[in-house]
C-alpha cells in the first residue's frame, strides 16, 4: 500500500471565499489542515508611506479605503490622532454626529460580514437581506458626504458639514410609474434624521429576521459551534480584539472602558461571549446589532434638541466659512494657507485607538513639526486576527477554515494597508 | 498629569529600575525607553508585574528617524516602539527600544513574549529591513515576493525602484526600472512657531 504524505494546497489569492486576495498554503492531512500559512500584502498599497508625503487633511480619504466597509470608522480613529496633538477640542454637536456615524457604521460593517459569513457557510438569502439594509445606510453616507462609501466627512476639529435637512428623494424616472415612487419615497420626506429614526425604527425587526434564519438553524450550528475556539488568555496573547475577544469571554470595549467623544454618556450594553468559538462570535455581534440601533437612537434624540457648531472655529485647521472667505481678507488667507501648506502639528507623537466594528484600530502617529506627518502607522485589528489564523484552523477541518475566515471578518483594505 | 498616569509612571519605574533608559509623558501617554540589551527582560517584567499586567500587545512597529527634522536627528537611526495594555489594570504604555547598528539594525525578538508580535516583527523586517534574533519565521510579509529594498525606509524612494509589465514576446511578467517621476505638489515644511501664521 502507498504511504500517505501529507499535502499542500494553496488556497486564493482568486477564491470567493477568500473575502478578498487572501492567499492561504495549506498543509492537508486528508481534509485536517495541519497548517495555514496566509500569505497576505497582496493588496499593499503603502498608505502609510503615501501619508508621509501628504499634509494632515490629504490623507483623510486614505482612510476611508483602509477598511472599505467601515468607512467612517477608519477616519476618527485618524482625525482623534490629528486632535490629540493639536489639543483640539470638538464640539459637541460633531461629537455626537460622530459616535452616531461610527454606529451605523458598525451596523454597515456587521451587515456585511453576516451576509458574507452566510454566503460562505450556505446560507445565501443572508446576503441579500443584509444588502437591502446596507442601501438604506449608503444613502445617509451619500446625504451627508456626497459619496456612498468613501466620505472623507470626518475632518480635524469636527465633521465637514451639519446633517442636511432634507432626504434626498428619488425622482421620476420612465421605469418608474407614481405608485412606485411614493412607496419609494415614503420615509425620504423630512429630514436626513428623520429617515435615520425610521431605520432605527425598522431595524429591530430585520434582525429578528436574521436571527429567524441562522441563530436556531441547525446547518449553522453544526457550521460554527465548536470552531475556531480561543480561550480568554490565548485571545490575549494572540493581540485579538474587539467581538473576536468579546466572543471569548473578556469584557473589553473602548468605548466602555477608555471613552472618547460621549460614549461615556450614552446608554448601551457590552455583549460577550462564552465559549470563544464561532457561533459565539456570531451572537455577540448579533447583539451589537441592536446595541448600535440603541446608541443611534439617543444620538438622534439629542442631535434633534440641540443645534449648534460641527467643526471647530480655530481657522488654522478647519476652513473658514464660504462667505467669510469671500469678504474678509484675513478668512481668506486662512483658507490659502489651509489648502496649499497644511496645517502643522506640534513635534511629538501620539497613539489614538478607536473601537472599530473589527476590534482596535489605532493611529500612531509621530510628528517632527512639519505639515506632514513623520511616521503613520495603522494598527489594523485584521492584522492580528489574520496572524491567528493558523493557530484557530489547526485540526479543523478544510470546510472550517472557511467558517474561521468568515468569524474573523476579514478585509484586505485594512490587514494589508 | 492625572493621578492614574503619575501612579503608572512610578510604578514603571519602580519595576524597571535601572533596566529604564528614559521615561516621559506626554499628551496623557507614557513612554518608556529601554537598552536593546535589556529588552526582552523589560518585555517580562511589564507583561508579568502584579502592578502592571500588559497581557497584550496592541501593537509593534518600526520608525526610521534618518530624517527626522530634517536630518538634525542624532541617535541610533531605526527604532522599534511597541504599544501595550493592561486588560486587566486598563492603562497603556508605550516601549521604544532603539537599534544599536545603523548598518545592520537587530533586535532580540518578542515572540515567546506575546505571540502576535510574530506577523509584527515580518512587518518591520519587512518595511524597515530591522532583523530579529531568533524569530522563527522571518520571511517579507507585505511586499511582492522577490521584492528588494526596504521600502518604508526614508531613503526608498515613494514611486519605487521597479515597475511591472506583461512582456508579449517572453510571455510573461518582467520586470523594469521605474518610468515615472516623483511628484510632489506640497512641499515639506517645518515651522519654528508649529502653527502657520
Amino acid at each position: 500500500m502507498a504511504e500517505i504524505h501529507n499535502y499542500t494546497m494553496n488556497f486564493g489569492p482568486q477564491h470567493p471565499a477568500a473575502h478578498g486576495v487572501l492567499r492561504l498554503v495549506l498543509e492537508l492531512d486528508g481534509e485536517v489542515i495541519q497548517r495555514a500559512d496566509p500569505h497576505i500584502g497582496l493588496l499593499h498599497r503603502g498608505t502609510e508611506k503615501l501619508a508621509e508625503n501628504r499634509t494632515y487633511l490629504q490623507s483623510v480619504p486614505y482612510m476611508d479605503r483602509l477598511d472599505y466597509v467601515s468607512m467612517m470608522a477608519n477616519e476618527h480613529a485618524y482625525v482623534m490622532a490629528i486632535e490629540k496633538m493639536l489639543g483640539l477640542e470638538v464640539p459637541i454637536r460633531a461629537q455626537y454626529i460622530r459616535v452616531m456615524f461610527d454606529e451605523i457604521t458598525r451596523i454597515l460593517n456587521h451587515l456585511l460580514w453576516i451576509g458574507a459569513h452566510g454566503l460562505d457557510l450556505g446560507a445565501m438569502t443572508m446576503f441579500i437581506y443584509a444588502f437591502r439594509e446596507r442601501e438604506d445606510l449608503f444613502d445617509v453616507y451619500e446625504a451627508v458626504s456626497g459619496a456612498r462609501m468613501h466620505a472623507a466627512y470626518y475632518r480635524p476639529g469636527g465633521v465637514y458639514r451639519d446633517l442636511p435637512e432634507k432626504m434626498p428623494q428619488y425622482e421620476t424616472s420612465k421605469f418608474r410609474n407614481k405608485a412606485q415612487l411614493n412607496k419609494l419615497n415614503e420615509n425620504r420626506q423630512g429630514s436626513v434624521l428623520d429617515f435615520i429614526e425610521d431605520f432605527t425604527n425598522r431595524f429591530p425587526t430585520y434582525v429578528d429576521e436574521y436571527e429567524t434564519l441562522l441563530t436556531d438553524n441547525r446547518i449553522w450550528k453544526q457550521r460554527t459551534v465548536g470552531i475556531g475556539v480561543v480561550s480568554p488568555e490565548r485571545a490575549l496573547a494572540l493581540g485579538l480584539t474587539g467581538p473576536m475577544l468579546r466572543g471569548s469571554g473578556v469584557e473589553w470595549d473602548l468605548r466602555r472602558k477608555q471613552p472618547y467623544e460621549v460614549y461615556d454618556q450614552l446608554d448601551f450594553d457590552i455583549p460577550i461571549g462564552v465559549n470563544g468559538d464561532c457561533y459565539d462570535r456570531y451572537l455577540v455581534r448579533m447583539e451589537e446589532f441592536r446595541q448600535s440601533n440603541r446608541i443611534i437612537k439617543q444620538c438622534v434624540d439629542w442631535l434633534r434638541k440641540n443645534p449648534g457648531p460641527v467643526i471647530t472655529d480655530d481657522n488654522k485647521v478647519a476652513p473658514p466659512d464660504r462667505e467669510g472667505m469671500k469678504t474678509n481678507m484675513e478668512d481668506m488667507i486662512h483658507h490659502f494657507k489651509l489648502f496649499t501648506e497644511g496645517f502643522h502639528v506640534p513635534a511629538g507623537e501620539a497613539y489614538a485607538a478607536i473601537e472599530h466594528p473589527k476590534g482596535e484600530f489605532g493611529i500612531y502617529m509621530v510628528s517632527d513639526g512639519a505639515n506632514k506627518p513623520y511616521r503613520l502607522k495603522i494598527r489594523a485589528p485584521g492584522f492580528a486576527h489574520i496572524a491567528a489564523m493558523d493557530e484557530m484552523t489547526r485540526g479543523h477541518m478544510l470546510a472550517d477554515l472557511v467558517a474561521v475566515i468568515g468569524t474573523q471578518d476579514i478585509v484586505f483594505g485594512e490587514i494589508d494597508r | 498629569m492625572s493621578a492614574k498616569l503619575e501612579a503608572l509612571s512610578a510604578q514603571l519605574k519602580l519595576a524597571l529600575g535601572t533596566n529604564l533608559t528614559k521615561l516621559t509623558v506626554d499628551l496623557g501617554e507614557i513612554t518608556v525607553e529601554c537598552k536593546a540589551k535589556d529588552f526582552i527582560a523589560v518585555c517580562v517584567r511589564l507583561r508579568d508585574h502584579g502592578e502592571l499586567q500588559f497581557e497584550q500587545l496592541t501593537d509593534l512597529c518600526g520608525v526610521d528617524y534618518s530624517d527626522y527634522e530634517d536630518g538634525l536627528w542624532e541617535g541610533p537611526r531605526y527604532a522599534v516602539v511597541l504599544h501595550l495594555l493592561s486588560v486587566s489594570l486598563n492603562q497603556r504604555v508605550r516601549v521604544r527600544v532603539f537599534a544599536p547598528d545603523d548598518d545592520f539594525p537587530v533586535l532580540p525578538t518578542l515572540v515567546d513574549v506575546w505571540p502576535v508580535t510574530n506577523w509584527f516583527e515580518r512587518e518591520a523586517f519587512d518595511l524597515f529591513g530591522i532583523m530579529f534574533e531568533n524569530h522563527p519565521d522571518l520571511r517579507r510579509i507585505l511586499t511582492d515576493y522577490g521584492f528588494v529594498g526596504h521600502p518604508f525606509r526614508k531613503d526608498f524612494p515613494m514611486v519605487g525602484e521597479v515597475e511591472m509589465r506583461y512582456d508579449p514576446e517572453q510571455q510573461r511578467v518582467v520586470y523594469r526600472p521605474v518610468s515615472i517621476e516623483l511628484r510632489n505638489n506640497v512641499p515639506r515644511l517645518i515651522r519654528d512657531e508649529g502653527q502657520h501664521s
